[in-house]
This record gives C-alpha cells, sequence and structure tokens, in this order.
C-alpha cells in the first residue's frame, strides 16, 4: 500500500475517462427495453392466450394509434416543447376525413385530407409557438380546447356514422396477415427514425432542443425548426385522426380525449427528456408498446378498469424517476462505495 | 520554519479511478496572508480545497492547524474548524433574501419559536457592515449581480469568525468595478489576521494581491515563492513545465485586402461605428465591460437586428437577416458565454463541431455521416483535442478544450471572417498559448479575424491593430506593436489623464 511518489503522474484527463459503470449510458442503451422484455415475460406467464400471434397483433393494432401520435409528440419534445393539442386534433381530422368520403371525395384524397388538417392545426401552434414566442404549453393548450370545440361544432356534437366508409380498411383492413394500422405505424417509425437520425433536419431538432442561442448562433433557423416540429406532431396526429376514424366507421367528436397524455408518457418513457435535446424515437416506440402491453395485458387479467389506472400511474412515475436518476454523475449507491473505498487507506 | 503556519497540509494524495489527482502534494497557509495557488486546469488547485472543504476525502495525507493535527471528513468538520470556501459557483439560495440566506441553517427564533426577522435583518445588517459591503439585506439575493452576491458570501465566512477563507477564481465574472471591491474586502480580512487562499488564472492580479504563490502541476507540487522573489514568467515556466517564450510572441504578419468592412452599423445601444479587418489581419476591441464591444460583433454576425449600417466581406454588401445568413456570408462567430451560447453541453463533440458546417455533408437533407466525421476528426487534431472525445458529451470537456470544440466548428466551416469573442476566458495557460497560435496561423491563411477581449495583455500582444470603444463608439485607434495597457485605458474611461481604473461606461 505503499505509493510510487518518483513516476510522473497522469495528467488529470477533464473528464473522468474510465467510469467504473456508466449506468446512465447504459440505461439509454437497453434499460428501457429490459422493462419491455420482463413485461412481456410476465404477461406471457401470468395472462391467458397473452402469447397468440392474433392477440399480439391485437396488441400491435391497438397501440398504433398512440405511437403515432407519440412519434410526432417526440419531435415537440426533442425541441424541448409540449403539444396538448393533438388528442383534439384526432378528432377534428377524423372528421373532416368522415365528412370527405361521404361527398364522394376518393380514400387517399379523403385521407391525405384528414392529414393536411393536421398538418394545418400543427402550423398554427408552431407559428404561435416560434414566431410570437409564446409559452407552448398555454398555446396548446388553447388550440386543444379549441379544436375540441370545433369539432363538436362541425357534427352537432353527434357521431357521423358511414358504414360503407370507402378508407375503412385504413383501421380494419389486413396485409398479408398483418393489420394495415400496424403497418402504417411502423413506417411513420422508419422515416421518423430516419429523419432524425440521419439527415440535416434531424440534427437540427436536436440543436435546437439542446440549446435554442447556440443553436441560432451556429446558424440553426430556429424559427422554421421550431414550426415545422408542431407541423410534424400535427400530421402524425391527423393520420391517427384517421386511422381512429377508419377503425370505428364513424367520426367521433370525442375522438382522442386524453390521448395526448398517453402520448406524453410514451415518449418520457422512452427515454426522451422534457427539457429537450435529449432522446430517441425508437425510445417512443418502446414506450408506446409498453403502454399498450400493460393496458391489453391487465384487461386480459380481468384487473378492474379504475385499479388499470393506478397501475398505469405508478409505471408512469417510476418512468420519470429512472430519468432523474440518469441525470445523476453517478448513481448514490455506486458513489458511497467509492467514498468507503477512499476512506480505507490511510 | 521561523513560525508554526496556521494551517500546513501534508502529503495528501487523491486518486479517482485510475487517475492520481494529487500526488504527495504540500501547501502551507499563514495567518494574515493571501497565498495564491496556481495550476493550468487539472493541476489539482481544486481538488486540494474540495478536501479542505471536507467534499471529497482524501486517500492519504495530514491536515494540521495551529501545529495540531485536524480531521476534516465533511463540510461540517470544515466550518468548525474556521475553513470556508468561496466556490466558483455560488451555494446561494437566489429566491429567497440576502438577510435570509446569511442567516440560513441558523435563522433566529422567538420566544414562541418562530422565525424572528427583526433580529434577521439586524444581523445581516451587522454581517455586512464588518465587510463594508453596502447591500441592502432586504433585496432577492437573485437580482444582486455576481459579484455582489459573492460578497454577501464572504459576509458569511466573515461572520462564521473563518480563519481560513478560501477563493477559487473569484474574480471570473465579475466586473473591474466589482473585482476592485473584492480586492478591497481581502486586503481588510488579511489586516485582521486570516489567512487566505486564492485560486486564479490572473497572473496580474495575483501579482497584486498575494504575498506568496505556490504552483501545482499534473497532481503534483511544484514549488512556492514569495512574491518579491520571483516573477511572473518563472511562475509561468513552473505550470506548464517548460519556458513558454513570451505568451503572445507571432512573427510579423502582412495583412492583405480588406475583407471585413463595417460602415455606420448601429442599434439603440451601440454606434454608428466604422471598421476594417484585413485578410490576415487581427483586429482586437478593447474597452470596458459594457462598452458595446460584444454588441457590435452580435450585430455584425446578424445575431441582433441593426438599425443601420452597411457590412461588407470581401467587397460584397453583407446584410444577414439572423446568423444563419452571416454564416452564408463566411462570418464565423465564438460567442462571449461558451456555455449558455456558443455550445451544446449535452450533445457530444462531433456534432457541436459539426452543426454549421452540415450543408457540406448533406445529399437531399440526408447526412454522408462517414465524410462528416473524419472532417471533424481532421479539426480535431489540427487543434489536438484527443480524439477519444468525439463522442463525449462537450461538457466533459475542460474550458480550454470546450474553447476548442467552439473554434474547430468555424474551422471546419471555413469561415472567411472570425469574430471571437473573449476566445481565452476561463482557459488554462497552456490552451491560451495554442489559441493564440491558432489566431496567428488563421491570420497568416488569409482570414480576417477580430478578437474581443478584456484582457488587456492578451488584446495588445495577439492584434494588430486595437479598437477601443467607450458607451457604444469606438473611440480611438491603436497599432498593438507600439500600444500600452495605459493608453488603452485612457481611452476606454474616457478620463483623460486621469482615474485609469473607474468604471466609466454608463451607456
Amino acid at each position: 500500500m505503499t505509493h510510487t511518489p518518483d513516476h510522473p503522474a497522469p495528467r488529470a484527463p477533464e473528464a473522468p475517462a474510465r467510469q467504473p459503470f456508466d449506468f446512465a449510458k447504459w440505461w439509454d442503451r437497453v434499460g428501457i427495453l429490459l422493462v419491455l422484455v420482463a413485461l412481456l415475460l410476465l404477461m406471457s406467464a401470468i395472462a391467458p392466450n397473452f402469447n397468440r400471434v392474433d392477440n399480439l397483433l391485437n396488441i400491435a393494432r391497438a397501440i398504433s394509434v398512440n405511437a403515432i401520435l407519440a412519434a410526432g409528440l417526440t419531435f415537440v419534445i426533442l425541441t424541448g416543447g409540449i403539444d396538448l393539442s393533438v388528442g383534439s386534433t384526432i378528432a377534428v381530422s377524423g372528421v373532416v376525413a368522415v365528412i370527405a368520403a361521404i361527398a364522394g371525395w376518393p380514400a387517399p384524397i379523403a385521407i391525405l385530407a384528414g392529414v393536411a388538417v393536421g398538418a394545418a392545426c400543427g402550423l398554427a401552434n408552431g407559428v404561435l409557438i416560434a414566431y410570437l414566442a409564446l409559452a407552448p404549453f398555454i398555446v396548446t393548450l388553447g388550440t386543444m380546447t379549441f379544436l375540441r370545440g370545433l369539432g363538436y361544432t362541425i357534427t352537432a356534437g353527434q357521431p357521423i356514422v358511414s358504414s360503407d366508409l370507402n378508407f375503412r380498411d385504413v383501421g380494419n383492413g389486413y396485409l398479408s396477415g398483418v393489420p394495415v394500422p400496424v403497418l402504417i405505424m411502423i413506417a411513420v417509425y422508419v422515416v421518423a427514425w430516419f429523419v432524425l437520425e440521419r439527415t440535416r433536419y434531424g440534427r437540427h431538432v436536436y440543436a435546437v432542443g439542446g440549446n435554442p442561442q447556440a443553436a441560432r448562433l451556429a446558424g440553426v433557423r430556429v424559427g422554421r425548426i421550431l414550426t415545422s416540429v408542431y407541423v410534424i406532431a400535427g400530421a402524425c396526429a391527423g393520420l391517427a385522426g384517421v386511422i381512429f376514424a377508419a377503425r370505428v366507421i364513424s367520426a367521433q367528436p370525442t375522438a382522442g380525449t386524453g390521448y395526448e397524455l398517453d402520448a406524453i408518457a410514451a415518449v418520457v418513457l422512452g427515454g426522451t427528456s422534457l427539457a429537450g435535446g435529449r432522446g430517441r424515437i425508437v425510445g417512443t416506440l418502446i414506450g408506446s408498446v409498453i403502454l399498450g402491453v400493460l393496458s391489453t395485458g391487465l384487461i386480459l387479467l380481468n384487473v378492474p378498469f379504475f385499479t388499470q389506472l393506478l397501475i398505469k400511474g405508478v409505471v408512469i412515475i417510476l418512468a420519470v424517476a429512472i430519468d432523474g436518476l440518469k441525470q445523476r454523475p453517478l448513481p448514490l449507491f455506486l458513489k458511497r462505495r467509492q467514498a468507503a473505498a477512499g476512506a480505507e487507506r490511510p | 520554519m521561523a513560525e508554526e503556519p496556521l494551517l500546513r497540509l501534508e502529503g495528501v494524495t487523491k486518486r479517482f479511478g485510475a487517475t492520481l489527482a494529487l500526488d504527495d502534494v504540500r501547501f502551507d497557509l499563514r495567518a494574515g496572508e493571501v497565498h495564491a495557488l496556481m495550476g493550468e486546469n487539472g493541476a489539482g488547485k481544486s481538488t486540494l480545497m474540495k478536501i479542505l472543504a471536507g467534499n471529497i476525502d482524501r486517500d492519504a495525507g495530514r491536515i494540521v492547524m495551529d501545529g495540531r493535527e485536524i480531521e476534516i471528513r465533511s463540510p461540517r468538520d470544515a466550518r468548525s474548524h474556521g475553513i470556508a470556501i468561496i466556490h466558483q459557483e455560488l451555494n446561494t439560495v437566489p429566491f429567497m433574501t440576502v438577510a435570509e440566506n446569511l442567516a440560513l441553517g441558523n435563522e433566529p427564533r422567538t420566544a414562541l419559536g418562530l422565525l424572528d426577522r427583526r433580529r434577521m435583518m439586524a444581523d445581516a445588517r451587522e454581517k455586512l457592515a464588518r465587510i463594508h459591503a453596502d447591500i441592502d439585506p432586504a433585496r432577492p439575493l437573485g437580482s444582486l449581480s455576481v459579484g455582489l452576491q459573492q460578497m454577501v458570501e464572504i459576509a458569511r465566512a466573515a461572520s462564521e469568525e473563518a480563519r481560513v477563507l478560501v477563493l477559487d477564481e473569484p474574480t471570473a465574472a465579475l466586473s473591474r468595478s466589482e473585482a476592485l471591491e473584492l480586492y478591497r474586502i481581502i486586503s481588510q480580512m488579511r489586516a485582521a489576521g486570516v489567512g487566505l487562499v486564492y485560486i486564479s488564472h490572473r497572473m496580474e492580479e495575483v501579482w497584486q494581491l498575494a504575498d506568496r504563490v505556490t504552483v501545482f502541476r499534473d497532481g503534483t507540487y511544484v514549488g512556492t515563492g514569495r512574491m518579491g522573489a520571483i516573477t511572473p514568467t518563472v511562475v509561468v515556466r513552473m505550470m506548464v513545465g517548460r519556458a513558454m517564450g513570451d505568451l503572445y510572441d507571432h512573427a510579423p504578419r502582412a495583412p492583405g485586402d480588406v475583407m471585413l468592412e463595417v460602415r455606420g452599423l448601429c442599434d439603440d445601444r451601440v454606434g454608428p461605428v466604422d471598421l476594417a479587418v484585413r485578410a490576415g489581419e487581427v483586429v482586437a476591441m478593447a474597452g470596458l465591460i459594457g462598452s458595446g464591444r460584444t454588441e457590435v460583433g452580435r450585430l455584425i454576425f446578424g445575431a441582433d437586428p441593426r438599425s443601420g449600417g452597411t457590412v461588407r466581406i470581401a467587397g460584397r454588401d453583407s446584410a444577414p437577416a439572423d446568423p444563419f445568413g452571416a454564416i452564408a456570408d463566411g462570418i464565423g462567430m465564438v460567442p462571449e458565454d461558451r456555455k449558455d451560447q456558443g455550445l451544446f453541453l449535452e450533445h457530444s463533440v462531433e456534432d457541436n463541431i459539426a452543426i454549421s458546417s452540415l450543408d457540406r455533408f448533406v445529399t437531399a437533407g440526408v447526412v454522408r455521416r462517414g465524410e462528416a466525421r473524419s472532417a471533424v476528426t481532421r479539426q480535431m487534431e489540427r487543434l489536438r483535442l484527443r480524439l477519444s472525445a468525439l463522442a463525449l458529451p462537450v461538457r466533459a470537456l475542460s474550458g480550454g478544450n470546450q474553447q476548442k470544440a467552439a473554434l474547430a466548428r468555424w474551422l471546419l466551416r471555413d469561415s472567411r471572417v472570425l469574430i471571437l469573442d473573449e476566445p481565452t476566458r476561463g482557459v488554462d495557460i497552456g490552451a491560451k498559448r495554442e489559441i493564440y497560435e491558432l489566431i496567428d496561423e488563421l491570420a497568416r491563411a488569409g482570414k480576417a479575424i477580430l478578437v474581443i477581449s478584456s484582457d488587456l495583455p492578451e488584446a495588445i500582444g495577439i492584434s494588430d491593430r486595437l479598437l477601443v470603444m467607450r458607451a457604444g463608439r469606438i473611440v480611438h485607434e491603436l497599432v498593438s506593436a507600439s500600444a500600452t495597457e495605459e493608453d488603452v485605458m485612457v481611452h476606454a474611461t474616457g478620463a483623460g489623464a486621469g482615474t485609469p481604473h473607474s468604471d466609466g461606461a454608463t451607456a
């Protein structure tokens, strides 16, 4: 236990170059996936019929609307913003698509109309937030209420049922045995992943969330980026609204009520920081699946609805707690061990 | 060994994982002296002071106070021995008032056990009066300048009868007048018999304040000297382990045609400003804090809206509405506050460097990642940034390396005009030297460089010409080779032959 004072000390590096174990990094990479695997194992062990292919495909279809919503929200949250209006957008875009279809527009045009209305709602949010510098929470709280009102106004508060809806396959169809909404969801995530990870636009989204001031001085057009992420969130909500309407073969003014909160939960569960600049789209997908599997599994287990809410709430808080733990340079239990090792020396 | 010092640290060793942060170092402090502790970033100064403050445990070594060995294992232990530390990041509660902060943890209570606000205010007034600080104790602490907040911390230390006071780079964020006020309080505490440890990178300041200086390098003790018996050159050599020559030494440059030309530039704070920087020329803007230098840099870069004037780059008009346009015109700017405005602290070094040049590496919006990465690594090699840092968050780098990453962004972009606002603030002397060499190299490669610096020897030493600003205007121009600090201060303060230290910039 003698020191060797004769050798030249290595220059202290600016960062502890080799930490014994980087919990944050490790958790970032595999943590949420482990949670999902554990949940799947647990469910297949205790829930009857959970493992059957048709059940798994049903779960996938059930989560597709929320997952698509959450994909768009990931862009917004990566910039440090929030969009509460996406749930109401689901209703408005669904109503518009159904009315278009009833008016005799071909299915692709009706679908596009629904998505475009969603994008337009997002554009309104984006312009108010980016160029009038209003707080995203307040702006989208306002548009959430306004759009819900718009949905009720257009439909006079009644569902518009159209039993021969031309785009019903978007919600109910299958392609090679896979539900169409699941295929759309996969397509949305592939595109979102590619855009965020591989394009200049994606780097700019992260930059704006990481430090808007620095982003501007680095030549990022912050206003455009901010506006665009709300357009993306709106378009995703529009697509989710079309799928929802197709699934229930009607326009429902109450569609998507409260969905924004589930989507936010999925994004946060997936490890994206509400402060912006940090997070991954793959995490959001895993977060959505976890929430979906949890709901479906609890139903299969005949857990009462009230209890389901209790469990979901706890899961979300746990996810946020783990996110908080991640912020620390070292988890507490490791720190203590290190201090103790230091104290043992003479 | 004439007298037993107030405090003596011997054989202190501290290991972080595989790294020896402190290797058998010593340090002693007498009552009534200011003892400067110097060294490059990573030399171990802050580690030793954290051990003294009880924030981290040492692996080996003794702490002796008044000739008796003492044990410090927690901040509480340190406080009970009369050791107080003013950290770079202040440990205060911004929403609470000055009085509440001063009473924190030891609030006076009435007979009923309720908070005794009247006594708290009276105590606060008395504590502030001890160091002659003119601060209203009823104000929320967060509404005070950093300098005044620091005074409150010192007042707290003084009121706790601290016998050892450690100041860790206390003037890094202070204006000149605040720094002068701090020097006054330090002198007062020294006269009262307190032993002060003063950590600073600023050579001038150390020579003005300290009685002795100790130098650490790479976690080892290099030596201690009396101020009268040691020169700054010797201290620099001790810090870097080799002779530095003249820190600012550069061969004469031969500037070419005008690259950046500014005429009548103004907004509601500054101007009208005329200036020109030639290709291959380094022009420094000097002036007091608040004289408008940063504002001029930001106006040229399009970071703030201008209300009038023209900017020409290589003879072509540049009227950017935002930095995006300025960058396209060939301007790059490293802002004053690299953490708040320059860098994405949580993002990788690679992303930080590449962000402004992505358009060079995209096909239809998709980044060609291999190409971008090899371009980034070339710049990192040029700046002697270790390549293992590529994927590390910038936050994990030292100040000097963070600044190199900020510079690398514009090297990669190959900007023709560079505006560098306080390029060496908070940077250790080795990295400073490298940044000066880089500025010289860039100028020789034909870039036009405008440097804003509050470090006068630096501003004079690295530039070809000096522009002195006062109250939003350029009031004087000097040829750097023949300029003195006095020349600059006279014009910066507008004092004629008057008081060179007064803070005359009230715009």
